[in-house]
């Protein structure tokens, strides 16, 4: 094995240079022969009837090639890829998503019709000179305001704008449970709704060969199968052997390019049409309204304690929004991946769990870093300090009386899941340590000399990932199955190329995926090419999202690496000629155990490749494998993450004094790599937390449709971070790598963590985030005042 | 974008002779670009004052400087001169935008656009600068008239920004964390004819003085001069970011550190 580049090393990212340097290929580097160039024709009501569009002042101009618009573009609507059933079995009230809007427009941003010319400035005028006439429609814009009786409706067919009613738990038991309670802890919180902000906005080139009638979309997309999959079958009925899908260097997506989009519906759809290249490529505003936004729920939650501070029930209401149309994933986001986190990192016995998914107005609401995860642990994590706060106990207090302990796993929760191991002890007191939770009283009252509000908080969080085992996610309503594929190829010098069903966006997969085979095949990185995002070149792929990449990627990727060592040692035991039992493997080298007989891995894939010498009866020449893996259980990475803040009085300002972060991702293979993604989470955790929120108007008009409104996080809002991985892992049960994935964890545990020491130092029970200057200041002030009393 | 025509301009009796009509000069472009890019304006043509020699620099002239139009906020922000007759003005440019834009951006262009939340406007008022074009010298008091309006007239071209120093100054600005513009800026000069106090950011027209802090300074120059003194929320701004309420408490806690602060 060569020196550190194995499962373990801190190995340098080897995709960086490319990246850094302004070398990599995204979609918009590039370009076709002939290529034409799109502009989407958004509405800019929230919801209006078309009443007519007149196209032929658009099909006049210079360079125009084509328009099309709903009634032109007559194809299967976008799917939507999760059922989700009401309380009383009945489905969830599924509308149609048109590719192009029909008749009316639900959205700001909502696509009316398309413009194709030579040039991106000549689509750009024809799209302007396009005359359509709105019939302005009073518009359901916020969730608040959805479900209250006589709102306006977004689908005639969802009644008060409910998509479904769902529950989860034992609602009796639940409330047997409240019955004799001590005392009963309450929150009222919002999830607040943010916008996704890749670096690279989203792109798409459609491109038809004439002389095979193949279809071949080049997309900024985190799964490129799955488009494949959703717009072949269900949007275009293109059959999988006649459409490629490239995802080549994405530039981050952060859930929001998981989804499939109209844009790479029609500039397919439109390239057949038109027989040639058809480029898209978002801009910044276009991005804001028209990238699947995240989160945006409401929720009422309630806890049930003995007198000793241990959690009997929780009650948990919630309305979630979902925007005018049913993106992808949207439906299982405020369900299966939000109620069944529910029971947090606590034995809390009785949990019941009511979703409302509601209609609005406004763009879909679809996964964004960490999907349904960081609504529950911040509802948990926050209603667990209300808890303390009137239990007059600790906050790490009350959380220790009610962690599932070591000896409890595999622990089945009341909401579905079953952890299969944990240590939340462990990373609670290396958290506490590293912050020197017992030195804060100190710091608090050295801050008030100073004329500052000093607090302290913690998050313990979970999660699920690796998401998922097909058979589980199958009967809860998934219509796709989520295992992984990967394929090894040893080339006959011994060179090896993988091929991933994962893909990366940021996440170093071109050095984690290669530090696994060096690990196994004891191959130097040089010699390893990781090959991604293209349907022409990978079997088949559920892609990267739910810190899924290394936990199903990674282990279908190991069980083809062991296909490929099982038969590395059936051909070393003829070359040695041994019996193939007697052959070990280890370090790049077959050897027979007991003897100095020694081939190398190079020597072993030469032979399979000329195969002079060779057991050609019993053995195929070449040395390639497949494997697929369906992981049997989710992965639960856990944590604690502990912030202390300092708050000035006069204006509000808030400056995170510390930020220390214990995670148990199980096995790490670069733990440098996992660092900077605990960093990234982290980073929209306080985005989150402090700084981000969408804002749309009564009318629906998005106010928060640039950087100068939409406020992402920058450098120097930001502490140092600490970030140390537990000393006490405990490595996944059930997959062969042990690892658990840790792509969201910072996004997820974050957020509470933040709003607890905000609370914390202004001795309030709650804040809604973003916890904005004025925010604190009135809090800050409502204390002086209450103090002075 | 639109397409235009475009004209180096020699110079400045060049620029304003071009520089009418539907023509609009580009200095910068760090505003003139992005509203161009979004199609908000449509100019046949941007006269681009980047070749004239003369519109860049600073001069210490009379205890005070006198900086070329085009000279942009980081030169500004690091010069010598400055620094000496007015530290409060180099600190100001430093903490305009990022390091692109104060690399572009320049104080004419600035003054001219007479952004709502910019800062050199609270400079200009606070110190009594005068505004020196090719037609008239126009002073700060004057020349500010509104949201984006000022009292420059068709192919009228700034030239340059004279400051005279204050006997001490200082500006507070409290940033709006999404734009970094001022949510609320506050100039304090104590100056020869008085102390003069003026606030970006917070106005429903633009930048504007304080006076019941200038006649509260002018009696004792201390932050608890302005203990006593209130700010009525009224012809405030509330948007997304920020109630009048708060605005107006901002002005008062900005206005006393900057007092603190003067030098
Ligand atoms: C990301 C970003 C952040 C920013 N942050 C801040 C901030 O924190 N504080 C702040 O104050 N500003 C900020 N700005 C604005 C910045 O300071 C601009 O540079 C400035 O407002 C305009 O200067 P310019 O030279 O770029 O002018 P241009 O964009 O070239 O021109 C602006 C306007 O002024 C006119 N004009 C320019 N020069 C003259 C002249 N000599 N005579 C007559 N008319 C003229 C033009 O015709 C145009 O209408 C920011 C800008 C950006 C892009």
């Amino acid at each position: 094995m060569p020196e550190g580049t194995g499962i373990g090393a801190s190995v340098r990212r080897r995709e960086d240079a490319r990246f850094l340097t302004g070398s990599g290929t995204y979609t918009d580097d590039i370009n076709r022969h002939g290529q034409t160039h799109a502009i989407m024709v958004r509405s800019p009501h929230a919801h209006a009837k078309i009443n007519k569009i007149d196209k032929s002042k658009t099909l006049g101009m210079p360079g125009v090639l084509a328009v099309y618009t709903g009634d032109d573009m007559k194809v299967g609507g976008l799917p939507c890829g999760w059922l989700v059933k009401n309380q009383d079995g009945s489905p969830m009230v599924e509308p149609p998503h048109p590719v192009i809007a029909q008749e009316f427009v639900r959205h700001v941003g909502d696509i009316v019709a398309v413009v194709i010319a030579e040039t991106k400035q000549q689509a750009r005028d024809g799209a302007e000179a396009l005359g359509i006439d709105y019939g302005v429609l009073p518009a359901a814009v916020s969730l608040g305001d959805a479900v209250k009786p006589n709102a306006p409706q977004v689908w005639p067919q969802a009644k008060g704008n409910i998509c479904y009613d769902w529950g989860l738990g034992d609602k009796a038991a639940t409330d047997a449970a409240f019955a004799k309670a001590h005392k009963v802890a309450k929150i009222d919180l919002v999830n607040n709704r943010l916008i996704p902000n890749a670096m690279e906005p989203r792109a798409a080139i459609g491109d038809f060969d004439k002389a095979t009638g193949d279809y071949t979309l080049y997309t900024t997309s985190q799964n490129p199968h799955v488009i494949r999959l959703l717009m072949g079958a269900f949007v275009l009925s293109i059959p999988e052997s006649k459409l490629r899908i490239v995802a080549p260097d994405v530039g981050g997506g952060f859930g929001s390019k998981i989804f499939h989009y109209a844009e790479e519906a029609i500039v397919t759809w439109a390239a057949g049409q038109l027989k040639r290249p058809i480029k898209w490529t978002a801009d910044r505003s276009e991005s804001f309204m028209s990238d699947a936004h995240g989160r945006d729920h409401i929720s009422h939650a309630e806890l049930a304690l003995d007198k000793d501070g241990k959690f009997l029930g929780l009650k948990v209401e919630t309305l979630a929004n979902m925007g005018a149309y049913l993106s992808t994933f949207s439906t299982c986001v405020p369900t299966y991946l939000y109620g069944t986190l529910l029971a947090g990192v606590y034995t809390t016995p009785a949990i019941f769990c009511n979703v409302k998914a509601v209609f609005t107005n406004t763009v879909p609401v679809d996964a964004y870093r960490g999907a349904g995860r960081p609504e529950a642990t911040f509802l948990i994590e926050r209603l667990v300090d209300v808890a303390a706060r009137e239990m007059k106990m600790d906050p790490a207090e009350i959380r220790r009386k009610n962690f599932i302990q070591p000896s409890q796993f595999p622990y089945q929760t009341p909401v579905a899941l079953q952890y299969d191991t944990g240590n939340y002890d462990a990373t609670l007191d290396m958290a506490m340590k590293m912050i020197d939770y017992k030195g804060f009283a100190a710091r608090k009252e050295a801050a008030a000399k100073k004329g500052k509000l000093r607090g302290i908080g913690m998050s313990c969080y979970i999660e699920a990932c690796g998401i998922a085992p097909s058979a589980v996610v199958g009967s809860l309503g998934a219509r796709a199955g989520l295992y992984e594929s990967a394929n090894v190829r040893v080339h006959p010098t011994g060179s090896v190329s993988i091929f991933t069903g994962s893909h990366q966006h940021g996440q170093g997969h071109e050095t984690t995926f290669a530090q696994v085979v060096s690990e196994k095949l004891g191959v130097p990185l040089e010699q390893i090419d990781i090959v991604h995002g293209d349907t022409g070149k990978i079997a088949f792929g559920m892609g990267t999202y739910g810190s899924r990449s290394i936990a199903v990627g990674g282990a279908a990727l190991v069980k083809a690496l062991d296909k490929i060592v099982a038969k590395g040692k059936k051909i070393a035991a003829h070359l040695m000629e041994a019996s193939e039992k007697d052959v070990e493997f280890k370090d790049g080298k077959f050897t027979v155990a007991g003897t100095d007989k020694a081939k190398t891995f190079g020597e072993v894939a030469l032979t399979a490749y000329v195969p002079h010498n060779y057991p050609i009866t019993e053995l195929e020449p070449g040395l390639e494998e497949q494997a697929f893996y369906d992981p049997l259980n989710f992965t639960y990475p856990s944590g604690c993450y502990i912030a202390e803040v300092e708050i000035d009085k006069d204006t509000g300002t808030i400056e995170i004094a510390r930020f220390v972060a214990s995670d148990d991702f199980g096995k790490i293979i670069n733990p440098m790599i996992v660092e900077g993604q605990v960093h990234g989470g982290i980073v929209q955790g306080i985005g989150q937390a402090l700084l981000e929120t969408c804002v749309y108007n009564k009318e629906g008009q998005l106010l928060t449709g640039s950087y100068n409104d939409y406020c992402l996080p920058r450098a120097d809002d930001l502490p140092p971070l600490e970030v140390q991985h537990t000393d006490k892992p405990t490595p996944c049960t059930h997959n062969p790598l042990g690892v658990k994935g840790c792509g969201e964890a910072g996004a997820i545990g974050a957020p509470p963590a933040i709003l607890n020491a905000i609370c914390n130092a202004l001795g309030v029970a709650h804040m809604d985030m973003p916890a904005t200057n004025e925010k604190i200041w009135r809090a800050a002030n409502a204390q002086t005042a209450r103090a002075a009393e | 974008m639109y397409s235009f025509e475009y004209q180096k301009a020699g110079s400045v009796a060049d620029a304003s002779k071009a520089a009418t009509g539907e023509a609009k000069i580009v200095a910068g472009g760090m505003t003139l670009i992005p509203t161009l890019k979004l199609r908000l304006a449509q100019p046949s043509k941007l006269v681009d004052l980047g070749g004239i020699k003369d519109l860049v620099g600073i001069k210490a002239e009379g205890g005070g400087v006198t900086i070329g139009a085009m000279t942009t906020h980081a030169a500004v922000a690091k010069s010598a001169e400055v620094k000496k007759a007015i530290p409060a003005l180099a600190e100001l440019a430093e903490g305009i935008g990022d390091p692109a834009v104060r690399n572009r951006g320049t104080i004419g262009g600035s003054v001219a656009n007479n952004d709502p939340a910019a800062d050199y406007p609270a400079a200009c008022v606070a110190l009594g600068a005068t505004i020196v074009t090719s037609k008239r010298k126009i002073a700060a008091d004057d020349f500010f008239k509104g949201l984006f309006e000022t009292a420059l007239e068709e192919g009228e071209v700034i030239t340059a920004i004279s400051f005279p120093a204050p006997e001490k100054a200082n500006y507070q600005k409290f940033r709006n964390p999404a734009s970094r513009y001022a949510l609320v800026g506050v100039f304090v000069a104590k100056t020869k004819g008085g102390v003069r106090v003026a606030v970006t950011g917070a106005g429903e027209g633009g930048v504007f003085r304080k006076k019941s802090f200038e006649e509260a300074l002018g009696k004792s120059f201390d932050a608890g001069a302005l203990d006593a003194v209130k700010v009525d929320a009224k012809g405030l701004n509330s948007d997304i970011h920020a109630s009048a309420d708060y605005r107006a408490h901002l002005i008062k806690v900005m206005a006393k550190r900057a007092v603190q602060a003067a030098k």
